[in-house]
């Protein structure tokens, strides 16, 4: 990449995040940036790895506290931001990619109309340049028959498919940062690789950045730049490379994976109360 | 153990047919662990239903544990194999505690004593015997799993149906419950049929795997072949590659 410029797309510090009242933290103080570069976070269930996703679009209900000491996107607060400009901001600056495209499409709307909304909110097209608009841009997610598919309903496409439209309307209007929350688990193994080639492939030509939440170690580090660790909702550890892998949790988590090419017995396991223990110090 | 032949399952819906696992055959031995692997809708789960019984629509022959069974199963042959399915979450009658679920298929086939028998089930899972108190939503998801287990395993059957039991939870969790089905497979030798789309599962747990598309078989992998990465089939082949191996 050429023109890769310094300052971060994404600068976050601070990062706090409890629900209801004298609770448990989901997300304690979080700090990373992200660049125009593919950053990953890798953590299992309860981590607080999505719901330091949504902090950053503003998505947590109104029961959630979220401070911080630092928000940017491109050097502008989001903290101070009110609801309506944040809603101006969702799609248009920020992209977020969900996990199952059965529910984050509309259902009662064609695939067309959904992607041709998009261009006409965040492009300022209208009807029929806002239709093309949406054509190409399913083509450009190598959508063989763009026309057919434009009047297909969700349920009538394979999960696939209704990824790559997720992601072409999600990228139509080149967001600087594009935030997908596991967005390839619904999927087959086959259809996966595809799917991320091809987010990869737009992102690095829109030069965006792109923050890729996995609990799929092996994915994530196959596919991304850095890997952000994140256990308990802290940042446990930040890797370049798996194998510089230095803190317990994620050496656990590496040997309790299944490999084929060492066969054990018995897979390793989390030793559960000695990494509170270490993490809480 | 298991012997299958010519096994056919056609879903018909008013004029639509849907012809989901067509004419395979396939045997497993005693302590034998045989592994299915495909995408989603290839029919690997409708062959483990037709083994469990659950489906009534298949023509073909299955014999179990040396005897052929029909689509209707006798109590006897019911108890030959049990099954665990993929979601801890709705497999549990979330009304029921967790002793009412495991005493259930002792209670079908009328057996006597048993709440020892269901304290004894839970500690050989290694949960603690109090939790037959609790209701399925207080327990985490592989602690659920466990209990699923438990519950296949109470009418010790020879038999052991694994429709994806570890892909709704986490890796750390995924490795407790791979681990407890191998030592209950030591134990009691065994024999398990292990449905899966993620192959390093599959190589972990298996002797034997079929990879299957399109209703049909079209390749099978030693586990020697596993670990050395030998497929002999594009589509094997692709499945490989595409699973970071």
């Amino acid at each position: 990449m050429q023109d890769r410029d310094l300052h971060p797309v994404l600068s976050v510090k601070g990062l706090n995040v409890r629900f209801g009242r004298n609770s448990l933290a989901a997300v304690s103080n979080v700090s990373f940036d992200v660049g125009r570069e593919r950053v990953g976070i890798v953590g299992e269930s309860g981590s607080g790895k999505s719901t330091t996703g949504r902090a950053i679009m503003r998505l947590l209900p109104p029961i959630a506290g979220v401070t911080a000491e630092r928000m940017d996107l491109d050097g502008v607060s989001l903290l101070d931001r009110t609801e309506r400009q944040m809603g101006t901001l969702r799609g248009k600056d920020i992209a977020l990619i969900m996990q199952d495209p059965r529910y984050s499409l509309n259902p009662v709307l064609t695939v067309g109309k959904q992607i041709a909304e998009a261009a006409r909110l965040h492009m300022g097209l209208r009807g029929g340049k806002a239709r093309d608009a949406a054509q190409a841009m399913l083509e450009r997610v190598r959508i063989s028959d763009p026309e057919r598919v434009m009047a297909l309903y969700p349920h009538q496409i394979s999960g696939g498919m209704g990824q790559r439209v997720m992601i072409a309307m999600m990228l139509l209007a080149r967001p600087k940062l594009v935030i997908a929350d596991e967005p390839t688990s619904a999927l087959d193994v086959s259809v996966r690789r595809d799917v991320l080639t091809l987010l990869d492939e737009l992102v690095r030509e829109n030069n965006s950045g792109l923050l890729l939440i996995s609990h799929d170690i092996r994915m994530v580090a196959a596919f991304c730049e850095r890997i952000i660790v994140m256990y308990s909702g802290r940042i446990v550890e930040t890797l370049t490379r798996l194998e510089d892998a230095q803190h317990p949790y994620t050496r656990g988590l590496m040997s309790a994976l299944p490999d084929p090419h060492n066969p054990v017995r018995r897979l390793a396991v989390l030793d559960r109360a000695k990494l509170d223990l270490e993490t809480s110090r | 153990m298991i012997s299958v032949r010519d096994l056919d399952v056609v879903f018909t819906s008013g004029k639509t047919e849907n012809h989901v696992v067509r004419r395979v055959s396939f045997d497993v031995g005693k302590g034998e662990t045989l592994g299915i692997v495909g995408e989603s809708g290839c029919g690997k789960s409708t062959v483990l239903r037709c083994l469990s019984g659950m489906e009534k629509g298949w023509s073909g022959d299955i014999g179990l544990a040396g005897k052929a069974v029909g689509k209707i199963r006798t109590r006897d042959e019911l108890r030959h194999a049990q099954m665990v399915f993929q979601d801890p979450y709705g497999s549990l009658h979330p009304r029921h505690r967790i002793g009412t679920a495991l005493a259930e298929p002792l209670r079908a086939m009328g057996h006597g004593d048993v709440w020892t028998k269901v304290e004894k089930a839970l500690r050989q899972v290694g949960l603690p015997p109090a939790f037959a108190n609790r209701y399925p939503h207080e327990l985490s998801g592989g602690q659920r799993q466990r209990v699923a287990i438990a519950r296949a395993l109470i009418l010790s059957p020879p038999i052991l149906l694994l429709d994806e039991p570890t892909s709704a939870l986490d890796v750390s969790i995924q490795a407790e419950v791979l681990n407890l089905l191998a030592d209950q497979r030591d134990e009691r030798f065994l024999t398990y049929v292990l449905v899966s789309h993620d192959l390093a599962v599959i190589a972990h747990m298996c002797d034997r795997v079929l990879i299957m598309k399109g209703g049909v078989f079209v390749d099978e992998l030693t586990k020697a072949d596993l670990q050395a990465g030998i497929t002999h089939d594009a589509y094997t082949r692709e499945l490989f590659e595409a699973s970071f191996l």
